[in-house]
């Protein structure tokens, strides 16, 4: 307990966003705010350790177990500390369909992990993860919180350099169908009094 | 696959249908649609303005039974009904919980509404607040969808400070408030008693119901839970009224629906249809057919059981009526094309993998049946180590396991399983005997 004492509370410095997250509840549902805690940690720190879940603990008024419990409960809380790029493979079917399985192998290869290792140097991490509701622009690859759509190999191999070099590049967003956007769906009009022409 | 690609035929969607008039997704897709400018100079926050200035609460509730619209998160219960379940106004506080935890496999059309069109959805929620008579509204998020959080966010602080949300709205002493809640990787959460618990800080267990959520929901307080596009119908249907939305589908099913393609179709994506649209119309005419040989699709995410790829499901029209007559569910519209050379036992490996690991542990056929029994059978069967006699204890299992756990997960599970054995036992049975798979594993991966 004396190790855990020492370590400055996260919190400490952080009063507003405290204050703003336990603000959002009504006072009778003060847990509300275990897991907007707890992701406040992860995403400063990439997990949450011991000390903080016994932090939260603290502000909440419960025990520490049962904080512990709650973070157990989902699969997106790490209790190790992941890479700076956390790179998550949506693994579930339509994503399969699509290659996924492939593009875990290819990143496996490429990184040296394996599913759910970190590197030494703390740069990457990899989890094959459970649908992440891309379906119909599979197979899509989550790097910490953002989406990468409709990877393939050769795209893959890009955001892989890109991260290597510290860059994030910009979401890559497939829009089709009808959530394309209304000017996209304009030229088919065109194309089809022009007809055979097209 | 590359000739697919190769050849990306050009966008024919909904909106080219002379018939038909895009309205839930007009937006989407379309830049800055996720500000509060873009949303008010297109017309937005008119309909919860005409709803709390102009209609009674009691109202609006008859508006939407008279619409027909019917719960879009993929269960289809009549919306104006459950809200009608809210017990009297007693002066406890009300909720209304938009449940935006989508994460059944094969589904992705809120997603694009809680990105490109918050406001939407915000109203939404207002309307449906003041049509139960509940005060402050719980939109709960899946965590992976950061960015909807974090538009959401904004949105909802856009619309604090513009006195969309807050005390009284429009100039009446109506208030409503939204508490924006993100969830952390749990399918469970998408069942609305453990989204509940969830929300609460406690694990996301499902609740036992009776009491249903109308009588002890959120903090046990009178609440009521809706989807995503529920909510946002709930908007076009005071708009536009509720015969306009009544006037589109079948006797059974009226509205319209949002279908998600995936797998191997020219044109994957979301499409805006009107109810009763057949499967063929939405797979050949709008999705642009399969790019390669086809067996089987689900209609309506991994959870409803799947139909062969023929003209007697094809034509089937799609609504709830009919595809629960023939052994399914329409659910939440996820389409999705299973190639022939796909090995059915290792798709539905997959499937079955995604529910034990979503399984919460809580009853004892999903905790022993569907995630311990039913993956290991089918890594078994993949393994090559099948033996005779294998596939009937599969069925066996999965008709014990059937109706008889604690929430619909275990369901979600087994009805897929018993579909596939129906329809492709015969995969089952080469498997078995030759311990190896009919259709070997081939690289899908696109460049």
């Amino acid at each position: 307990m004396v190790e855990l004492a020492t370590i400055k509370p996260f919190f400490a410095e952080r009063q507003d966003v405290l204050n703003e997250i336990l603000g959002r509840y009504p006072d009778y549902g003060r847990r509300s705010a275990i897991m907007p805690l707890l992701w406040e940690v992860q995403r400063a720190e990439r997990y949450v350790s011991e000390a903080r879940v016994h932090e939260i603990a603290e502000i909440i008024g419960i025990q520490p177990t049962e904080v512990k419990g709650v973070m157990s409960f989902y699969s997106t809380y790490h209790e190790h500390q992941v890479g700076k790029y956390h790179l998550q493979i949506c693994s579930t079917l339509a994503c399969s369909l699509a290659g996924s399985d492939e593009m875990y192998d290819f990143i496996s290869e490429e990184t040296g992990l394996v599913n759910g290792e970190t590197d030494r140097q703390g740069l990457f991490s990899i989890q094959k993860v459970e649908c992440l509701g891309s379906c119909t622009t599979a197979p899509v690859l989550q790097v910490n919180d953002t989406y990468y759509e409709n990877v393939g190999k050769s795209r893959c191999k890009v955001l892989l350099d890109a991260l290597r070099r510290g860059e994030m590049p910009e979401p890559w967003r497939e829009r089709y169908g009808d959530n394309e956007g209304v000017e996209k769906a304009k030229p088919l009009q065109n194309t089809a009094k022009t007809g055979g022409n097209a | 696959m590359s000739d697919a690609v190769a050849e990306k035929p050009k966008a024919i969607t909904s909106r080219h249908d002379p018939r038909f008039e895009v309205t839930l997704y007009k937006y989407i897709g379309v830049e800055n649609s996720h500000t509060l400018e873009f949303y008010k100079s297109h017309g937005g926050y008119e309909s919860a303005k005409k709803a709390i200035t102009t209609m009674q609460p009691a109202q609006v509730v008859d508006e939407l039974k008279k619409s027909g619209l019917r719960g879009r998160g993929g269960a289809g219960f009549p919306t104006g009904l459950k809200w009608s379940f809210m017990p009297p106004v007693d002066g406890r506080q009300r909720f209304i919980v938009c449940n935006a935890d989508e994460s059944e496999p094969g589904s992705c059309k809120d997603r694009y509404v809680l990105e490109d069109d918050p406001h939407q959805l915000i109203e939404g929620m207002i309307i449906a607040g003041y049509a139960i008579s509940a005060t402050k509204g719980v939109l709960y998020i899946r965590g992976e969808y950061y960015q909807g959080y974090e538009r959401l966010y904004n949105a909802i602080k856009e619309a604090k400070a513009e006195g969309f949300l807050g005390k009284n709205l429009f100039g009446t002493d109506f208030e409503f408030d939204i508490m924006l809640h993100r969830g952390a990787g749990a399918y469970i959460c998408g069942e609305e008693s453990a989204l509940m618990n969830s929300f609460e800080g406690y694990r996301a267990n499902p609740r036992l119901k009776p009491p249903f959520p109308a009588q002890a929901g959120v903090y046990s307080l009178p609440t009521t839970v809706n989807n995503v596009t529920s909510l946002a119908c709930a908007v076009h249907i005071v708009g536009k009224g509720a015969d306009w939305f009544a006037g589109m589908g079948t006797d059974d099913s009226k509205g319209i629906h949002h279908v998600q393609v995936s797998g191997p179709a020219r044109r994957r994506g979301v499409y805006e249809v009107p109810m009763g649209i057949t499967y063929r119309e939405i797979i050949f005419d709008l999705a642009g057919g399969p790019t390669e040989e086809v067996k089987a699709f689900i209609p309506g995410g991994s959870s409803c059981p799947m139909f062969p790829f023929t003209d007697q499901y094809l034509d089937m029209p799609m609504e709830y009526a009919s595809v629960a007559k023939a052994g399914s569910m329409l659910g939440t519209g996820g389409i999705m094309l299973i190639p022939q050379n796909k090995c059915i036992v290792d798709a539905l490996y997959n499937v079955v993998r995604f529910y034990a690991h979503e399984s919460c542990g809580k009853c004892t056929p999903c905790r022993e049946g569907v995630s311990t029994w039913v993956p290991r059978m089918y890594q078994k069967m993949l393994a090559g180590l099948g033996e005779k006699g294998d596939l009937e204890l599969l069925e066996d299992v999965s008709s014990n396991i059937r109706g008889r756990s604690f929430c619909p997960l275990a369901d979600a599970c087994i009805m897929p399983v018993q579909a596939s054995i129906k329809h492709f036992r015969h995969e089952y049975e080469y498997i078995i005997e030759h311990g190896k798979s009919m259709y070997p594993k081939q690289s899908r991966w696109a460049d």
